[in-house]
């Protein structure tokens, strides 16, 4: 073909390289479109840890801080998990008691077996990709809706966890390892290493893009706003970290309490692999065109069925890892682990950070964001003394909110054209 | 205009059960040339592409690519030799953005992370290639692109991949009257690029605008190959509803013109 021989007038569509105001410009008319992303979690993260600051003081000190993050820890890990399935418009109600599963299967391995904890967490991730494989292969092959696949699973897993702790009876998890995910922290020095080799390695990787797209004379975003965004990670994680490594003991001559939580980077790195995973990779491509055209990504020769089933996997593998988190911070695991509102919290915390129920739209960081929502309304309720029955009634008040947020933003995004 | 026809069909059968869908069509497609192929609803057009583009195989009948023969058993056959079909409905992912869609299910990698810098670069000078100058930005979605600048996309992605032959299955379909012009003279500038193209319309003013040739189906028989300057408006609509028009199209009688020697209580004109 010639045809690019013939006209050489510049690529197409090239626009005058934009400038810190009208990059401004062109965000908040995305926003004003529909397309609104993480904002409200943002808002709403900033305007309840205000309002919580304010009635109770607790709130806003170290020790509090250190528990929000542990308290979350299982939600926000299931919920990674769920933006993938939700990415195709389908659902998994059994990612709940399906880390419950797991965790019961790391106890009885670790505890009652008596093997070591690796051991245990790699039954436990096994456990978790089975139930995937399983949950997938019912939604892609036989054609069984998910809800119905999932919701049948949240009966059945709710039985097999029952079932594997003898009918009720629990089991404490002792090994040193599995109760220091949630329970101990990085000493301050090492969470000072991390968070700074997090920030260069963001910085090295925008730097790189940015310069390698504009030596190919493509669009760049100015590099005022691409230091904007190394500075604002910087500055969250240094106060972070500071924060953190607060002593927050209550009597330091007994024991010291201070330092990052251990599930704190363990979150990180899976927020990183996972989002490069969607962002990157050919792979992450194919499940954003399966959620937004099915069809579409049939006929561009993706297979539709295998994308389908790798979602529950993954979902389901994370949910294994949301179980170990919790069975560590709860020092056992009990018929009761990933049952009552873990499941809905997961699923809060995903719609609320942005990612829609209708397919096609989210990010791994919307659970993150959705999750930190999450765990500082239970968290704040708590110090507020409501009782539990008040905090489900909010949270799930939040989330129907967070879901009107998505179709309203959904067709405000239909109507303008952007999405 | 070169004289060996891109691509040539011959004596293509086709029935799905006891339904002759193509009997005996031939069909060519020159390269620098646009190749309307018109026909009413239920003439075969869509099965005539499907089994071009290889997602039907054919009873009988032979291929000739460049020439040579070939069989195409896939979609994959099809787009290997360089055959690229933009469908009616388009099949582009509104959530992804223009370069995404281009590269859908061939996206360019170095290791195993997209090469987005290659991508966009190749996207741009596509459309550039096309004059294309309506998309304001590679990286807005398709959600927010008119229905013109949607095909103009599809049939970018077709381009991309250095196909020989593009066929467009009634791309004006949906679109208003400055859309639709623009459509065409982008299917105009591919044949002018050299490219086969065919174009199936239902639209006679589209089929004249842009056609060097035009194709008549009437159920199921090609009844007429001809230069678009030897044939008139109305003669094409004759051909399309009833087979024949004065010399061209099917002889007078059915059966008589020796390829279907059917009774006439079996012709499909029958069935219908």
């Amino acid at each position: 073909m010639t045809a690019t021989v013939v006209k050489k007038e510049g690529p197409a569509g090239v626009a005058p390289a934009p400038t810190v105001g009208n990059h401004v410009n062109n965000y908040w008319r995305r926003v004003r479109g529909g397309d609104i992303g993480a904002l409200p979690a943002v808002i709403m993260l900033l305007v309840l840890a205000v309002g919580f600051s304010i009635a109770r003081p607790s709130f806003f000190t170290a020790g509090n801080l250190a528990n929000l993050f542990t308290q979350g820890a299982a939600v926000t890990l299931i919920a990674m998990g769920l933006v993938f399935v939700l990415l195709l418009g389908e659902i998994d109600l059994s990612a709940g008691f399906a880390s419950g599963v797991c965790a019961a299967i790391l106890a009885n391995v670790v505890t009652v077996l008596g093997y070591p904890w690796y051991v245990a967490v790699l039954a436990a991730v096994v456990t978790g990709v089975v139930i995937g494989t399983v949950l997938g292969l019912l939604v892609a092959k036989v054609g069984i809706p998910s809800f119905v696949v999932t919701l049948a699973g949240f009966l059945a897993f709710q039985g097999v966890v029952l079932t594997l702790m003898d009918e009720g009876a629990n089991i404490a998890v002792r090994d040193d390892t599995l109760v220091a995910i949630a329970n101990r922290n990085l000493s301050p020095a090492l969470g000072w290493a991390l968070a700074a080799l997090a920030v260069a390695g963001y910085a090295a990787v925008q730097l790189l893009r940015h310069r390698n797209r504009s030596a190919r004379g493509l669009l760049t975003d100015p590099i005022a706003v691409v230091a904007a965004r190394i500075g604002g990670l910087a500055v969250i994680l240094g106060l972070a970290v500071y924060v953190l490594n607060l002593e927050r003991s209550r009597n330091v001559l007994v024991v010291s309490l201070k330092g990052v939580p251990i599930v704190v980077p363990i979150i990180a790195v899976l927020l990183v692999v996972w989002t490069f995973v969607l962002q990157r990779t050919s792979y992450g491509r194919h499940i954003y065109a399966v959620g937004g055209n099915a069809e579409a990504a049939r006929r561009a020769g993706i297979s539709v069925d295998r994308i389908r089933i790798s979602v529950f996997v993954i979902c389901s593998g994370m949910a294994a890892i949301g179980g170990i988190v919790a069975a560590s911070r709860a020092n056992s695991v009990d018929p009761n682990t990933g049952g009552s509102n873990v499941l809905l919290y997961a699923v809060g915390a995903a719609v609320i950070g942005g990612t829609s129920l209708f397919g096609g739209k989210g990010r791994v960081l919307d659970a993150v964001l959705g999750g930190a929502v999450v765990a500082v309304i239970d968290n704040g309720m708590g110090l507020m003394g409501y009782s539990s029955g008040v905090k489900f009634v909010v949270t799930g008040v939040v989330l129907l909110a967070a879901a009107t947020i998505d179709a309203l933003s959904r067709r405000r995004a239909a109507a303008t054209g952007v999405r | 205009m070169s004289a060996t026809p891109l691509l040539e069909l011959r004596g293509i059968d086709k029935s799905f059960g006891p339904v002759q869908v193509l009997r005996d069509v031939a069909f060519t497609a020159h390269p620098g040339e646009v190749t309307a192929l018109v026909g009413d609803n239920g003439a075969g057009k869509s099965t005539l592409v499907k089994c071009i583009s290889g997602i039907y195989p054919t009873d009988a009948g032979e291929f000739l690519f460049d020439g040579r023969p070939v069989s195409i058993n896939s979609p994959r056959d099809a787009a290997a030799l360089g055959i690229e079909v933009v469908y009616q409905d388009l099949a582009l992912c509104d959530n992804l953005d223009i370069v995404q869609n281009m590269f859908l299910g061939r996206e360019k990698r170095s290791g195993i992370v997209l090469d987005e810098p290659t991508m966009e670069q190749m996207a741009a000078e596509t459309l550039a290639g096309l004059s294309v100058r309506t998309v304001k930005s590679l990286r807005q979605h398709v959600s927010s692109l008119s229905g013109g600048q949607r095909q103009t996309v599809a049939i970018a992605k077709a381009v991309l991949w250095n196909s020989k032959l593009v066929i467009l299955d009634e791309p004006t379909a949906a679109l208003g009257v400055a859309q639709t012009a623009q459509v065409l003279e982008l299917v105009r500038r591919l044949a002018d690029n050299g490219l086969a193209v065919v174009l199936i319309s239902h639209n006679m003013n589209d089929v004249f605008a842009v056609s060097d040739r035009i194709a008549a189906l009437y159920l199921g028989q090609m009844v007429a190959q001809v230069k678009t300057t030897d044939i008139t408006h109305s003669q094409v609509v004759e051909l399309i509803t009833a087979g024949r028009s004065g010399g061209l199209g099917l002889a007078g009688e059915p059966g008589s013109n020796g390829t279907g020697a059917a009774p006439a209580d079996t012709t499909p004109g029958a069935v219908r």
